[in-house]
């Protein structure tokens, strides 16, 4: 295959990966790396190195939107992100020094609970009115807008937030994806963070987390500018224009058709890892 | 718009929590959009050159790329190679993250909150070690 076709299709691919993931809310990031391994026989260390820059790039672009409304936590923001940027490093360490095929079956699991998640509701937390301690000591409480007016919250079970938000680095470095699914649990199942504080916060760390495990991946060679470019580009270009046809789109059959593609390509990645040829 | 409230003194108006997250908010679109200009034309020149060569990545040579450390990049980039300007690029989109940090640091020491400035800066170092540790050779 010529570079000029082979860019073309990546482009393509990736456009729609964003697109799709930016209207079902499941992320493209979880779809390029099977995409680029499967679809066009791309190494797998070339395939997160494209993947995780992309990341970068579709959620620095949506952040403009998500703060507007006023749900975004900054300072949960940023003291989750001490445990998800060392995750981070530590997944991207580890990534070096695992074989691909692992890396795959991983990946191929973590598919599997993305679509998981996405079909089942998981049960809203009861308001927990009580005052957390922790988080009043580390200013964490906030208020977000609601049609009544301003609804105070705390922020509860820290530590165990904190831990789980270490494992989404570390999941995020390992596989050169956003891990949004698992910050999001962690906030808003663990930490009982109201769920609009949760996925606004969360794709404010998806960024910082992803540029931890690029200074690795870039030192280490898995940044290839050939297989970047198309990815970044059309990643990017989709997620943008998801995020405008959002608001009118049915997207219950979408959220279905998108995660049924989930589950297969996460079924194929862990017999391609299984059998070794990945 | 009434945030997590810093502890001691009020912050002046503008810098409540909301309006920085809205300049934020900018700044990272502007960080996206100047890499992705970078990209694309650093695209540009390396499909008019190498479009009807054949890619193979099936096999991993990355450890053998000059394009691994900062230093690398920018001797290819000045050399208008191709694929240097859109590493360029993607290490711009690297680094606008890293801006937002910085920028946040600067915005919690206005707003007195030192607990939050030790914090930016805790994840600062993180992201330097990452980044400097690794790649600039």
């Amino acid at each position: 295959m010529s570079v000029l076709l082979f860019t073309t299709l990546i482009a393509l691919g990736s456009f729609l990966a964003g697109f799709l993931g930016a209207l079902t809310g499941l992320g493209g990031g979880v779809v390029i790396v099977p995409l680029l391994a499967l679809v066009f026989h791309v190494d797998m260390r070339y395939a997160i190195g494209a993947s995780l820059v992309s990341v970068i790039a579709t959620s620095s672009g949506a952040a403009a939107a998500y703060v507007r409304e006023g749900f975004s936590n900054m300072r949960i923001g940023m003291f989750l992100e001490i445990a998800t940027t060392i995750g981070a490093i530590v997944g991207a360490l580890i990534a070096a020094h695992v074989s691909t095929a692992t890396i795959a079956v991983v990946f191929g699991f973590v598919l599997l609970y993305s679509a998981y998640l996405s079909v089942r509701t998981l049960p809203v937390p009861p308001v927990n009115e009580k005052q957390d301690a922790l988080s009043r000591a580390l200013h964490l409480d906030g208020a977000y807008p609601t049609a009544q007016g301003q609804e105070h919250y705390t922020v509860h079970r820290i530590p165990l937030g904190f831990g789980l938000m270490f494992g989404a680095g570390t999941l995020s470095g390992l596989l050169g994806i956003g891990s949004g699914a698992v910050k999001v649990l962690a906030m808003d199942q663990a930490m009982r963070i109201p769920f609009k504080v949760s996925t606004t916060t969360s794709n404010f760390m998806i960024g910082v987390t992803a540029a931890a495990s690029a200074g690795v991946y870039l030192a280490r060679g898995y940044i290839d500018p050939g297989i970047a470019m198309p990815v970044v580009l059309g990643a990017l270009a989709g997620s943008m224009l998801g995020a405008k046809v959002l608001v009118n789109a049915g997207t219950k059959t979408l959220r279905f058709v998108f995660s049924t593609v989930i589950v297969l390509l996460g079924i194929e990645m862990i017999f391609n890892g299984f059998t070794g040829r990945i | 718009m009434s945030r997590a409230m810093p502890p001691k003194s009020t912050p002046p108006s503008n810098w409540d929590d909301h309006h920085i997250e809205l300049i934020i908010g900018k700044l990272l679109r502007a960080g996206v959009l100047i890499s992705a200009a970078i990209v694309i034309f650093g695209g540009i020149v390396y499909l008019v050159r190498h479009g009807h060569t054949v890619a193979d990545y099936r096999t991993f040579h990355g450890e053998l790329s000059p394009l691994r450390t900062v230093t690398g990049i920018f001797q290819g980039a000045t050399q208008f190679s191709g694929r240097a300007i859109i590493q360029f690029g993607l290490l711009v989109l690297i680094a606008t993250p890293i801006a937002r940090v910085i920028f946040s640091a600067l915005a919690f020491a206005r707003q007195r909150d030192y607990l939050y400035v030790c914090f930016t800066l805790a994840v600062l170092a993180i992201l330097s070690y990452s980044l400097l540790g690794s790649s600039l050779h």
